[in-house]
């Protein structure tokens, strides 16, 4: 498996996952079978350290199985899961995976609608998650501030007391990433993204995953070819839950095979 | 009443030279038949014996009716020494000579006093006419009283009896109930194949024959000294007791099918409105309720009305029941349901509150005592499928029910149109939307079906249990159970649910006691949730999300 | 911790608390003792036993509240924590009395009766109060952590869990009718005497037993009121609206249902146990699922996610059942059914709500009454 030199550079060390040899995600033969049905089919993945990297392919392709696996939401037949060199994945419940540094957004949004923006973030935010210390943890200074940070780096600053059940549509998918950005994770992986923004808002968007790549390692899954364009470093494509094709995204585009399943018979 | 008896011995002899003077050739002892029953009335107890042991000299079945007659005190003797019969039905009467019907009320009858000894002799000599009674029936009967009450008198004539006998099944009960004789004897050939052909019956009646055999006496030695008897004997206890194990098994077997067919009935409605449409609904067992009360008003009406066609009546309450509940259960989706969909715990509660309208609103009309719904006489009865084993024809015909229930329903759904969009709906409710379907109006039918069929098991019901106002409260958590055991969504998953779970019951039950059973299955269902989360027949992937 | 304390309500909330304790501690207990019977302001016994009673209740609610309002997991097992709490209490009535039953034997009338020899292990220390206050905690709060633990480690959740915990009530219920079980059989615990040597037929004690409960009550609001402005009452929240947005954050979902299906069921077995001394009788029929779906309606008609509502829900249903099943009692249940459908499908907010959209009263921030949207 190639890997890419050119934007492999060792970021930020939070000290818990080990990504000494540049690779911080590895996915190696995942099967997942629902009724017979292969939703991935031996599946292998490995996502470099600080890399901006999409994942497309076609309806049914596996993509939202493949975050669902990462994630411990559906767990493989076969194959085995590493975050860094050292973290089993596939022993590890969603909770813990999500501690260990691996965050996600949804394709469809999922904030909380009845909760402020301020306690959306609060609830996201890195720290001990115990039953104890939520009843009687109180927010330091530093921990406010970095809420205010985030919010700034989403721009809902002015919302802050806001409930998010309203927010708009965009607003909320940035809420999400913004609480994604709270937990502080090593690897963000995201489902679709921009579905349903306006082009200025996918703009944006696009400005600030950009931004986010490097200090962290970021996933993207993506239908909207325009968008993925805009951001991609590395890209993957998944066609009947396989890997199709692998490269930059001018290599990728022009690879037959990918060409074949996207426009032809 | 002796001095009034003084002339009749004459008119007797009299009426005896009569009948034998015209009696039909092939009978040669037809006066001696005559002339015995007309002792029967004897005020003698002497007299009595001497003719009733004539009589089983004779061995004629036709002595029968007389002889029982006796036994049971109807028989009535005439002042002119007429022995006439009083019916079992009623008050009619016949000659028990001449068999002639006797129309005119008489008066002064004197009843045949007969003591214990009489008493002996007279039920020996009806078992022994019995069995040379040319209706296999009745010799059937015979065997199998024999069998309850050994008699060592019945000994030869059982032999002949044999010898004679065509029917196998007759003959079988008549081998055994002479080995019953025999292994009380003295003759070892005969006790061995006595044994033989007792462990071969399978019955369990005979434990006490052979108990005694294999008990020790006080003095730690067999009661029975042979050894090749005891070692016979055994072998036939446990070739009983094998056949016991078995029986029980198939009775729980039988019982839990039963009870796993109501529970399939009940849950398939179940199964339709939570399992399809996500509705969940407290007020299914009330669905129930109502189908049963359907079946009790129904049978009202032909018990009123049509009195000759009462065997029909479950039939017609079949699609009543239906009707009704199906109904009632649209009628809730058209003003209530509908506005809580996708808010299952607002509509369990709702739900609920309707189940307490439905309750008080029967318990209102029918009042709180449980009504009386009666078997038509075609489900009573039942078929010995063997020794030991009986098969109730209503459980049989609700495990019938059941299954054509669940036959109807997966063809319904599986390939009828609206079963088709019921389907589209499920998957999909937008795209179903957009391709031109009436998802509401489908919505309205499917919660219909679903409680159609609970109405059906309401009158499936109605068959084995009590009805009254909370029926229904005593089935739902039982159902939910089998919903949530064989997953949703699933048809096959409710059958294997419901069939489990009542099999599993019943084979808890001896053990365990119905409570503890109860707690077990639903210690047993949240341990099996823990392996299998959505149930036997999962739905997986993007579905189970749903 | 006083500061703490102050900062659960805003000055005018806690006006209305403290003047609503002084009523149900103060006022309602003289106007029962200290007035003659004669005028009009004199509370009838009856009233007292009553209203503590409806403390109990509100008690119950409140826990459900917690469960179902704040976390959206409704259990249908509360009935259930509420009688073993009471069965506890009921036991412990039982034990001393020993020797003043019917048969004046050392063991309770029921086990003469059924010609028992000896008490059953489980009966014994019920003597003591102390071991008897710990066992009212423990045991429903011990009950709620392994079925809570099973279920909720399957991720059985809305519906399904409303199943599982009914079907629990259903054969608790069951287990408790049977004679050999060893608690009454059908007729329960009954006919006590004494608590902590105060016979329970004086008035004065039955007044102590309000006041306690209304305390019980005020200190186990004040203890959810903390809670649900904690953090932690917004995990919970988070829990009822985006379980899967709060697991992939990083909480472990199993600790935090536990922690709440636990609390909710210690709150209804004090409840059961305040509850038993006041009526005087503890049977099965508490167990009954009617009684814990009724449980779930007080809370609803009050409004959910609010404790006050799951309170005034309790008080209000209760009083309009009491009335009721004197007035009209073929028509209890036709009223009861129509609420369970009414308030779900008009008053998802209950009466709090209703009292908030008539007053017109903007709710802003966390020092109002936290609403909730019906979902």
């Amino acid at each position: 498996m190639a890997l890419n030199g050119a934007y492999g550079h060792i970021a930020k060390k939070d000290g818990m996952v080990d990504t000494s040899h540049r690779t911080v995600l590895y996915v190696d033969g995942v099967t997942v079978s629902f009724d017979g049905f292969k939703a991935l089919d031996d599946l292998s993945l490995y996502v470099d350290d600080g890399n901006l990297h999409c994942i497309i392919g076609p309806n049914g392709a596996g993509k939202t199985t493949l975050l669902d696996v990462i994630t411990g939401k559906t767990r493989p037949d076969t194959g085995s899961l590493f975050y860094g060199q050292s973290i089993d994945l596939s022993k590890l419940s969603e909770s813990e995976i999500a501690q260990a540094g691996i965050g996600r957004k949804f394709q469809k949004p999922t904030v909380f609608e009845h909760h402020t923006l301020f306690e959306n973030l609060e609830l996201a935010l890195k720290c001990n998650k115990g039953v104890w210390h939520s009843l009687f943890g109180i927010l330091t200074p530093i921990q406010r501030r970095r809420i205010a940070e985030v919010l700034e780096t989403i721009g809902l600053t002015d919302q802050v007391d806001q409930k998010a059940g309203l927010l708009s549509h965009g607003q909320k998918q940035w809420l999400e990433i913004g609480m994604l950005l709270m937990q502080d994770p090593g690897l963000l992986l995201l489902d679709e993204p921009v579905a349903g923004m306006t082009p200025q808002e996918i703009e944006t968007s696009a400005n600030l995953l950009k931004s986010l790549s490097g200090e962290r390692t970021v996933v993207v899954v993506e239908h909207d070819m325009e968008f993925v364009r805009a951001i991609a470093q590395w890209v993957t494509v998944l066609h009947e839950g396989r890997v199709l094709a692998e490269g930059k995204m001018d290599e990728v585009q022009h690879n037959p095979k990918v060409i074949e399943v996207y426009l032809g018979e | 009443m002796s001095s009034l008896s003084s002339p009749y011995p004459l008119v007797r002899l009299l009426a005896a030279l009569f009948i034998l003077a015209f009696a039909p050739p092939g009978y040669p002892d037809e006066g001696k038949l005559e002339e015995s029953i007309g002792h029967l009335g004897s005020s003698s107890r002497q007299e009595i014996i001497a003719s009733v042991e004539a009589l089983r000299q004779l061995g004629d079945h036709r002595a029968l009716p007389a002889l029982e007659a006796l036994l049971d005190r109807r028989l009535r003797v005439t002042k002119a020494g007429r022995i006439l019969i009083k019916l079992k039905t009623g008050h009619g009467m016949i000659d028990a000579v001449t068999g002639v019907v006797i129309a005119q009320q008489l008066d002064g009858l004197d009843i045949p006093v007969i003591n214990n000894q009489v008493r002996i002799v007279l039920s020996q000599t009806i078992a022994n006419l019995r069995l040379a009674s040319p209706d296999a029936e009745v010799r059937l009967a015979a065997a199998e009283e024999l069998l309850l009450h050994p008699q060592e008198e019945a000994t030869s004539a059982l032999r002949a009896a044999i010898d004679r006998e065509k029917t196998t099944k007759v003959r079988r009960a008549l081998a055994l109930a002479l080995a019953l004789t025999e292994v009380a004897g003295a003759n070892k050939e005969r006790r061995l194949a006595a044994l033989d052909i007792i462990g071969q019956s399978d019955n369990p009646n005979f434990i006490v024959n052979l108990k005694p055999l294999l008990a020790k006496q006080a003095s730690g030695e067999f009661q029975e000294p042979d050894e090749q008897v005891r070692q016979a004997a055994r072998s036939a206890l446990s070739a009983i007791e094998r056949h016991m194990v078995v029986v029980g098994v198939m009775q729980n077997l039988f019982y839990g099918l039963s009870l796993g067919s109501v529970l399939l009935l009940v849950a398939l409605g179940l199964a339709i409105t939570f399992g399809l449409m996500e509705v969940i609904n407290m007020a299914h067992g009330e669905m129930l309720m109502l189908g049963a009360y359907s079946t009790y008003i129904i049978q009202g009406i032909f018990k009123a009305h049509f009195p000759d066609q009462f065997a029909w009546y479950l039939v017609a309450s079949i699609p009543t029941a239906f009707i009704v509940s199906g109904v009632v259960g649209m009628i809730l989706e058209r003003s209530i349901i509908r506005y809580l969909y996708g808010r299952p715990l607002e509509t369990l509660l709702a739900t609920w509150g309707i189940s307490l309208l439905l309750i008080q609103t029967v318990r209102l009309i029918f009042g709180a005592q449980n009504v009386e719904v009666s078997n038509p006489p075609w489900l009573s009865g039942g078929w010995e499928l063997m020794p030991g084993l009986m098969l109730t024809y209503n459980r049989i015909a609700i495990i019938c029910f059941g299954l054509g229930v669940v036959l109807l329903v997966w063809l319904f759904l599986n390939r009828s149109p609206l079963g088709l969009q019921v389907r589209a709906v499920t998957q999909n409710r937008a795209m179903a939307a957009a391709l031109g379907i009436y998802t509401s109006r489908v919505d309205t039918w499917t919660f219909g079906l679903g409680s159609g069929i609970a109405g059906l098991a309401g009158v499936a019901l109605s068959q084995i249990g009590n009805v009254g106002p909370e029926l229904g409260q005593s089935y739902i958590v039982d159902s939910f159970m089998v919903v949530v055991l064989g997953g949703v969504g699933k048809l096959a998953g409710t059958i294997w649910g419901a069939t489990g779970l009542g099999v599993i019951n019943k084979f808890l039950e001896p053990f365990t006691g119905a409570v503890l059973g109860k707690i077990m299955v639903l210690v047993f269902i949240i341990l099996f949730i823990q392996k299998r989360p959505q149930g036997i027949f999962a739905l997986k992937g993007r579905m189970a999300e749903g | 911790m006083l500061s703490q304390l102050a900062r659960l309500h805003t000055r005018r909330a806690w006006i209305y608390i403290l003047s609503l304790t002084i009523l149900a501690v103060l006022v309602i207990p003289v106007l029962n003792r200290a007035v003659p019977k004669d005028s009009v302001f004199y509370l009838p016994d009856y009233l007292i036993s009553l209203c503590g009673k409806f403390l109990c209740y509100a008690l119950v609610a409140l826990a459900m509240d917690m469960i179902w309002g704040f976390s959206g997991i409704l259990s249908l097992g509360q009935g259930v924590f509420f009688s073993l709490g009471g069965y506890a209490m009921g036991m412990h009535l039982m034990r001393v009395m020993a020797g003043e039953g019917v048969y004046r034997s050392q063991l309770p009338d029921f086990m003469v009766f059924l010609d028992w020899k000896e008490l059953p292990w489980y009966w014994l220390g019920f003597n003591h109060f102390w071991f008897t206050v710990l066992i009212i905690i423990l045991v429903p709060g011990l009950l709620a952590l392994i079925i809570g633990f099973f279920a909720f480690r399957s991720r059985i959740k809305g519906v399904y869990f409303s199943i599982i915990t009914q079907a629990m009530t259903f054969a608790l219920m069951l287990f408790f009718f049977r004679n050999e079980t060893g608690f009454g059989g059908n007729n329960g615990l009954t006919d006590f005497k004494r608590i902590l040597g105060f016979s329970l037929q004086e008035p004065a004690v039955k007044v102590g037993l309000y006041i306690i409960s209304a305390l019980v009550l005020l200190i186990s609001y004040l203890l959810c009121r903390y809670i649900t402005m904690s953090k932690l009452g917004r995990v919970l929240a988070g829990i009822r609206d985006a379980e899967s947005r709060i697991m992939f954050s990083g909480y472990n979902t199993l600790h935090y249902k536990l922690f709440v299906f636990t609390l909710a069921a210690v709150l209804s077995g004090v409840a059961g146990a305040l509850y038993v001394p006041q009526v005087g009788i503890i049977n099965p029929s508490e167990m009954q699922p009617a009684n814990s779906i009724e449980m779930a309606i007080w809370v609803a008609v009050g409004g959910r996610g609010t404790l006050v509502g799951a309170v005034i829900g309790a008080g209000l249903v209760n009083a309009a059942k009491s009335w009721f099943t004197v007035a009209f009692p073929n028509l209890w249940l036709y009223f009861l059914g129509v609420m369970f459908i009414g308030t779900t499908l008009f008053l998802p907010r209950g009466v709090v709500g209703l009292a908030a959209i008539l007053a017109k009263k903007k709710l802003t921030g966390r020092d109002s009454l936290q609403m909730i949207d019906s979902e």
